[in-house]
């Protein structure tokens, strides 16, 4: 069966499918119980599944992160919210020093099957903490699994996937398009894998990988690209870490050019590494060098000056051109 | 005091009445304040109250982004005004507009900031006040690190700094209290207990029966006072500012107060609360319960509320139109501030944008 949903249903139905199917599924975290997450991800969970299950926990992130690993080390399956990504940081010391590395430094036998779930990203116009894009953090430490779904159904799979798996898996949420794309998406157990990339629309000229909410505006792009003759492949990373590098260089290799594309500051970025696989990998297939268009090394601004900060697909277009004419 | 009121002992600290009496036995628990400073403070909570709720209208209008309502608490702020002086610190969360207006703050750089210009945190003609902190419970460590400061230079300053229930669960509200405890520092940490972290009730917070019992095991003074009853919370400032200011160090102050309004202009509290909760905290409200005190004492009338207020609406109007015609945002200002001295590779970053922008204008 299939329904029509968007990403906040589909995570929704992945938690759901998981809490039903998996006794030592646990979901907790600040607002998710009673309310169901202030932006309702978790909405109705509570109510079906009870309050061992699905909780609202004191209000302390790195509390919340710790006792996930308490509980996976004991055999749960924690998945954890921390409500906004930029609240997250009180957590960082659990995850870079025993979320990560359990599993290594008890020689496997500690298995950690957890997920933290935030949401991310600009462009709703929010106070302070609340757009920034700091995937590359988490992608820089070794023994994590980050993904960011861009579509519905990208969103459920992954995160069935995230809960089946025995490696921690960071599940960050593009929160501008949380109600923004809706598709049909099917209803019974399904995963996406982690650590593989999407060819979203195949193309000759020029590969652009993205992400999460700038899927979109990568293809608004590509539809400017096209007036002017220019054909836009389009690569849905989908999992920052373990990165798909074969769907990476195969492309590049066709297309000969590489543009990518991310809300999060440039230096030490995802971008960066993207095009180091292009270089590793296809290098004598390059027809120019390839390019980033990111976020700047600032601060995400307040509302009145986010205008600046955003990639649009205009923008996109623009490089998208600068590199196809190099 | 602070032996009188034990948290141990679940001991609350109330002067007046709900009905706005202070009865004989509670005279003496009276802070020392004229007639005047009585209905200044009166006064004053009553604009904070009104710009408050203008606040909240402006933003259903569309005219500001997300806010956190004030409204029920305004007499922890105010009780805070009656104490701090110019070269004293406030550390603030984000849910004390009373303490920053008394600080030298302007409504306009308020409504800015939530406007969404970081120049609202400019804070121009107000000393000692640091920009919002929206992490829960951050600031408070930053509270002891000023109050560190004060103690070395030997300067004559109290910081007062702010958390709400919900921050007494993170760590860094017990770090700051036991750094604040183990340096004597002249710190006042206000925990505003309106009831809800979000949607979360308190119990859910803790077990312990108050929350002003945390600062025992930190070896520190703590007093749970009733947060609406102005005269109990300016009577426990005065004598946690002296407290601060004569070397004794750190005061833990919980003030039991009632969030009347959504967690912030996101929130919807229906989902988690019901009217009669509502409805029993509203005879507890700081401003009524105030104003028939000053009724009684005959230093107000309804008559002269209903001249007032439309007064404030056009000064708080003023304010926020002025906000509202602050202008452009500029480019420059998305880099500018970030280092003293701004690294090349960020600065190339702007000029690759400017290009982008001739092009897209040429276009």
């Amino acid at each position: 069966m299939k329904k029509v949903m968007n990403m906040v249903n589909a995570i929704n139905q992945g938690l759901e499918i998981k809490l039903e199917q998996d006794k030592a599924v646990i979901v907790y975290g600040e607002d998710v119980g009673v309310e169901g997450g202030v932006f309702r991800v978790t909405e109705g969970l509570q109510k079906k599944f009870g309050k061992e299950r699905v909780f609202d926990s004191p209000l302390a992130e790195a509390g919340i992160a710790g006792t996930a690993v308490g509980m996976a080390m004991a055999g749960l399956k924690p998945v954890i919210e921390m409500q906004f990504s930029g609240f997250s940081y009180p957590a960082f010391n659990q995850l870079i020093s025993h979320v990560s590395r359990m599993q290594n430094r008890s020689r496997g036998n500690f298995k950690m099957p957890f997920v933290m779930r935030m949401p991310y990203g600009g462009g709703i116009n929010a106070l302070e903490h609340h757009s920034e894009s700091m995937e590359a953090i988490w992608g820089h430490i070794p023994g994590l699994k980050v993904v960011i779904p861009s579509t519905p159904h990208d969103a459920k799979g992954l995160m069935i996937s995230a809960i089946e798996s025995n490696d921690p898996v960071i599940f960050l949420e593009p929160k501008r398009i949380y109600r923004a794309i809706k598709q049909e998406v099917n209803e019974d157990h399904f995963t996406v894998p982690i650590g593989k990339a999407k060819v979203v629309s195949p193309g000759k000229d020029i590969t652009v990988v993205a992400y999460g909410a700038l899927i979109r505006e990568v293809q608004k792009a590509a539809a400017l690209a096209k007036k002017e003759g220019i054909d836009v492949e389009i690569i849905d990373l989908r999992s920052i870490y373990p990165i798909d590098r074969e769907t990476i260089a195969s492309s590049v290799m066709k297309t000969g050019r590489i543009l990518t594309v991310h809300e999060a500051p440039a230096s030490f970025g995802v971008a960066s590494e993207i095009s180091q696989i292009a270089i590793e990998e296809a290098f004598l297939h390059l027809e120019a060098p390839p390019k980033r268009l990111t976020g700047f090394d600032t601060i995400v601004p307040l509302p009145k000056g986010e205008h600046h900060y955003a990639i649009t697909g205009d923008k996109i277009f623009y490089e998208i051109m600068r590199t196809v004419k190099y | 005091m602070f032996k009188t009121f034990d948290p141990i002992k679940n001991k609350t600290f109330r002067v007046m009445d709900n009905e706005g009496k202070v009865t004989a036995a509670n005279a003496k628990w009276m802070p020392e304040l004229t007639d005047e400073q009585i209905l200044k403070a009166y006064k004053d909570m009553l604009f904070a109250r009104k710009a408050d709720l203008m606040t909240v209208n402006y933003q259903r209008q569309g005219r500001i982004y997300t806010y956190p309502p004030n409204y029920g608490q305004e007499a922890i702020s105010g009780a805070v005004a009656q104490v701090m002086r110019e070269d004293d610190w406030l550390v603030p969360a984000f849910r004390e507009l009373g303490a920053y207006l008394a600080k030298g703050a302007t409504l306009q750089e308020m409504f800015m900031y939530f406007m969404g210009y970081e120049d609202g945190s400019l804070f121009k003609n107000a000393k000692n006040f640091v920009p919002i902190s929206v992490p829960i419970a951050s600031q408070l460590v930053h509270a002891a690190g000023i109050g560190y400061e004060i103690k070395y230079n030997k300067k004559d300053q109290v910081v007062y700094t702010f958390v709400g229930d919900g921050g007494t669960s993170e760590g860094e509200f017990h770090e700051a209290l036991n750094f604040a405890a183990v340096w004597d520092a002249p710190v006042v940490f206000i925990i505003q207990n309106n009831q809800y972290g979000i949607s979360t009730p308190v119990g859910l917070q803790t077990k312990t029966q108050n929350l002003a019992v945390k600062a025992v095991a930190y070896g520190m003074e703590g007093i749970k006072v009733d947060g609406n009853d102005f005269f109990a919370m300016t009577k426990a400032m005065q004598e946690a500012s002296e407290h601060a200011r004569s070397g004794k160090g750190p005061i833990l102050i919980e003030a039991v107060t009632y969030r009347k309004g959504a967690h912030t202009t996101s929130d919807d509290p229906t989902k988690y609360r019901t009217k009669e909760e509502e409805q029993k905290w509203d005879k507890t409200d700081p401003l009524d319960r105030f104003k028939k005190y000053l009724i009684e004492k005959k230093l107000w009338s309804d008559k002269e509320e209903e001249k007032i207020l439309p007064e404030y609406k056009k000064e708080i109007d003023r304010h926020f139109v002025a906000a509202e015609n602050y202008g452009e945002y500029p480019l420059d200002d998305v880099f500018k501030f970030l280092y003293t001295d701004m690294p090349d590779n960020l600065k190339s970053q702007q000029v690759e944008h400017e290009r982008y922008l001739k092009w897209k204008e040429g276009k």
